[in-house]
């Protein structure tokens, strides 16, 4: 608990100087404190993997919680989320990265030499949404999907209804119903002034 | 290709009603006797020559996703309509089969959750003969979990052509009916009577312990009827059943057949 109040509760909490530290040796940019345990930051491509391998080792952020993707298609780019986690700051730090998401460059350095687990994520990222990861053991193994031969069903350009009804025989009779006008009328009739 | 006379005259003589969905009076559960598959439209597949080739000329499986040198290790026998005997003893081994349903420990989707609470105390599935087995050589009864995705689809016919006849398939929650709440996913399957005979299915998300056991009376009464002739149905609609797999599970890389 000491740890924490002195997180939560000091003028200067232990994690600014990890933000500062952060600062001063890379191009870092967008630092947004959501919570006392949560930050996220924004990093240049080709920084993004001495950030996190000096995160990791320098400053204690020894796990990776999870690695995904935004698609940001009216931007035309993927941004890469890396969520670390300190064990002793107790606190949570996002490295978000943009990439291009289209083509050659539509790549980015693999990380499974600082967390093995990420080679799964990696190999996951891959099949689903198309970003290749150079020298990442595995990567072109399937993961989730078997013999996929469209384009990766996560990119949101790919038109996930117009497929089923292409591939998967659909079954006539589906009605739609206008569930939030049903529960409008019938369960909160009461509350319905408010929505 | 067509399905034989027999098939379609074997199902109007078992006085099954096309629009037993609408007329079931248990609205538990919802039993439907497939659509003619001569009537719906042949699925496009892509193959080598333009053509799919599923049977050869000398009436064998052609087993063209296996490498050549492993054609010979898989029996290459497609399967076989078991007629049934005659009235008496097929009454009475349909009995035997009704009163002895073991159900293929495989839990294919969220439904299989349900499985779990029949086979404790309070719903007690073995009151009524039926029971877990660990393997589909032993299984009579196929419980299609919730959905199925096409990488869960390829196991579930590999399972399904292991099972020795007579099998009988339940189809559990709403996504083997239409796709439930997946039906425009990309990776589920919407109609589970495409790909592998069904004989009942049980509606709801989830559908409770109690709807599943009046589904497992429903298929009781079925196959006391003489109406859960799934495996024949599979085995006459062979090549269709298989276009339709086919079409989705595009690596595929066993034999045709599991025996």
């Amino acid at each position: 608990m000491s740890d924490q109040q002195s997180t939560n509760k000091s003028a200067e909490p232990a994690v600014h100087k990890v933000f500062a530290d952060l600062h001063n040796r890379y191009a870092v940019r967008g630092l947004e404190e959501i919570r006392p345990d949560l930050a996220f930051l924004r990093a240049g491509r080709d920084e993004a993997v001495a950030i996190l391998t000096h995160a990791r080792s320098i400053h204690g952020y020894r796990h990776l919680a999870f690695f995904t993707a935004i698609d940001q298609i009216e931007e035309e780019r993927f941004e890469l989320l890396y969520m670390l986690h300190s064990y002793e700051l107790k606190h949570d730090l996002g490295v978000i990265v943009e990439i291009p998401r289209e083509g050659e460059a539509c790549a980015m350095d693999t990380i499974h030499h600082l967390w093995p687990a990420a080679e799964t994520y990696q190999r996951e990222l891959r099949e689903m949404f198309g970003i290749d990861f150079p020298e990442s053991p595995g990567l072109q193994d399937d993961f989730a999907l078997e013999g996929w031969e469209d384009i990766p069903p996560m990119r949101k350009e790919f038109d996930t209804r117009e497929y089923s009804e292409r591939v998967y025989y659909t079954r006539p009779g589906r009605a739609k119903t206008d569930n939030r006008g049903y529960m409008k009328e019938k369960i909160y009739p009461s509350e319905a002034e408010t929505w | 290709m067509a399905p034989t006379d027999t098939h379609t005259r074997r199902y109007q003589e078992s006085g099954a009603p096309a629009d037993s969905a609408v007329a079931n009076p248990d609205p538990r559960t919802i039993t439907t006797v497939p659509e003619d598959p001569a009537t719906l439209a042949t699925p496009d597949v892509r193959t080598v020559d333009g053509q799919l080739r599923i049977i050869t000329e000398e009436l064998r499986l052609a087993n063209e996703g296996l490498r050549p040198e492993d054609r010979s290790n898989f029996c290459d026998h497609p399967p076989e309509v078991i007629k049934p005997f005659r009235a008496f003893w097929e009454n009475f081994l349909n009995w035997a089969r009704s009163e002895s349903l073991w159900v293929l420990g495989f839990g294919t989707g969220c439904g299989a959750i349900e499985l779990r609470p029949l086979m404790t105390s309070r719903f007690d599935m073995y009151q009524y003969g039926i029971q877990p087995r660990p393997t589909p050589r032993q299984s009579s009864v196929f419980v299609i979990g919730g959905y199925a995705s096409v990488k869960t689809m390829k196991r579930i016919v590999r399972s399904y052509e292991q099972m020795q006849g007579p099998k009988f398939v339940l189809g559990l929650g709403s996504c083997t009916i239409n796709g439930g709440m997946y039906w425009d996913s990309y990776n589920t399957v919407n109609r589970l009577d495409h790909y592998i005979p069904v004989d009942v299915y049980i509606a709801g998300c989830m559908p409770r312990p109690e709807a599943l056991l009046a589904g497992f009376m429903k298929l009781k009464e079925q196959i006391k009827a003489g109406q859960c002739e799934g495996a024949n149905r599979y085995a006459e609609n062979f090549e269709w059943y298989k276009a339709n797999q086919k079409r989705i599970i595009k690596n595929w890389d066993m034999p045709d057949y599991n025996w």
